[in-house]
């Protein structure tokens, strides 16, 4: 144990995600010998990230004011609604530069054994943006687990009634990886979706 | 099978087949993956890079999947070295909403009754598979399915609800009221104050379900499933210190 500040900040960092008492300690001490400007730096950086950022009041990405980026841009389609569990799928999403329509981050997936449920998540929210009527097609691009998968379905099953196109993100073999070494559910999957070349 | 230390590893591995309970993420791509072995009882496991759309072995590393495992012993998580899938429930679950949260039910009911790691529970293993290999089958209705589990993992447990003897007193023969604090079914003489009184039909499924006599739980009414529902769940809850998260989930159709 250190006395005051030091340990005070280990303790705080070791609250992080990941950062177990050893990683916290290494971290505090980084920042002890660091420059000073550098620590001012993320110090100011930690201030503004709570005083800025906020959830956009349409999608709930993240966002600085309140629409995202994305969602204040006229020239997206607002017929195509790609529905991800957390912002950085938005970010993945974006990177590929294959789809230009509008997002809905839901918050998670459907954990019954967290504790987490339909409820939880922003699939009410997702409802009332539906009901809107000018959606044609719903992306569902949850994360291919479990939760992800069963957060689809109830999704899908939820929406499919109200006539608009449900489609699901493809799953199959990774580029660049041997065929010997893909699980049952995988290459089942790289079966069910294979195409005509 | 113990193999002793491996050339090449620092740690001992050896081999089971278990049943994936849970995953949960730890750290950039690996997960921590709680199994219901065979021969080893609970454990939990690191399984490195698992999350990476590359990983050899990930996808067999899904909840309620039985696996065949090669493990590095640790001193308190073990390492995940190898998987091959013996039979992955997960993908017969992932279309049906009601069957996933019903599995859910079971994985976190068998992670609750075995609070102690590395103790072997064969019968409570068998009974999980059991009831995963039920449900994928789709051979009874789910909340038979799991309330079948739950009657029975408490019974493995020492918590069997008294169905055909007073809770108290020990006088056989089939009692209209129940109470979950006195342990069950309980006689006119002892029955305390606030005891349920569930249909006969009630207290004869949930017999049934301890029991495993399907004939007469198939032919039962979606009323008298329900009632047993609420009273095997407020039987575990009150048992367990703290309530299922999964279990208010489940979506009973």
């Amino acid at each position: 144990m250190y006395e005051g500040a030091i340990q005070d900040l280990i303790d705080e960092l070791g609250r992080l995600p990941g950062v177990g008492p050893k990683s916290a300690q290494r971290i505090a001490f980084h920042i002890l010998s660091a420059d000073p400007a550098d620590v001012t730096r993320l110090a100011t950086a930690l201030r503004k990230v709570k005083e800025l950022v906020r959830f956009c009041a349409i999608c709930h990405n993240v966002a600085e004011s309140e629409q995202c980026r994305i969602c204040r841009d006229p020239r997206r389609s607002d017929e195509v609604l790609c529905v991800v569990e957390e912002p950085k799928d938005v970010v993945a999403i974006e990177r590929t530069g294959e789809f230009r329509g509008r997002y809905h981050v839901l918050g998670g997936a459907i954990n019954p054994l967290e504790g987490v449920g339909p409820d939880n998540l922003r699939i009410r929210e997702l409802m009332i943006r539906l009901g809107e009527g000018t959606v044609k097609e719903l992306i569902l691009a949850t994360d291919p687990n479990t939760e992800g998968e069963a957060t689809a379905t109830y999704i899908a099953l939820m929406v499919k009634p109200m006539g608009i196109s449900v489609t699901r993100l493809a799953s199959g073999l990774p580029v660049g990886g041997d065929l010997e070494y893909a699980d049952e559910i995988t290459l089942g999957r790289a079966f069910e979706g294979r195409r005509a070349v | 099978m113990q193999n002793g230390s491996v050339p090449g590893y620092s740690k001992p591995l050896y081999r089971d087949d278990a049943v994936v309970l849970r995953v949960q993420k730890l750290g950039e791509s690996d997960r921590i993956i709680t199994l219901l072995t065979r021969r080893h009882g609970r454990i939990r496991a690191v399984a490195r890079g698992v999350r990476r759309t590359t990983s050899r072995f990930g996808g067999r590393l899904e909840p309620f999947g039985h696996v065949d495992l090669q493990l590095a012993e640790g001193t308190g998580l073990h390492t995940v070295r190898q998987v091959e899938g013996i039979e992955l429930y997960a993908k017969r679950f992932l279309d049906d909403y009601p069957r996933y949260t019903t599995a859910s039910a079971i994985a976190e009911t068998a992670e609750r009754l075995t609070p102690v790691e590395s103790e072997p529970t064969l019968r409570l293993f068998l009974l999980t598979l059991g009831a995963l290999r039920a449900l994928a089958e789709g051979a009874h209705a789910n909340t038979l399915i799991l309330d079948a589990y739950l009657l029975r993992g408490m019974g493995l447990a020492g918590w069997a609800p008294a169905l055909a003897e007073c809770a108290v007193c020990g006088t056989a023969g089939r009692h209209g009221a129940f109470s979950v604090p006195a342990g069950g079914s309980v006689c006119p003489d002892c029955r305390p104050p606030g005891a349920a009184h569930p249909a006969p039909a009630t207290i004869d499924l949930m017999s049934a379900l301890a029991t495993g006599n399907w004939r007469i739980a198939d032919g039962t009414e979606n009323a008298t499933r329900r009632e047993c529902s609420g009273l095997v769940a407020a039987h575990l809850q009150w048992h367990l210190e703290r309530g299922l998260r999964s279990l208010p989930l489940v979506d009973r159709g």
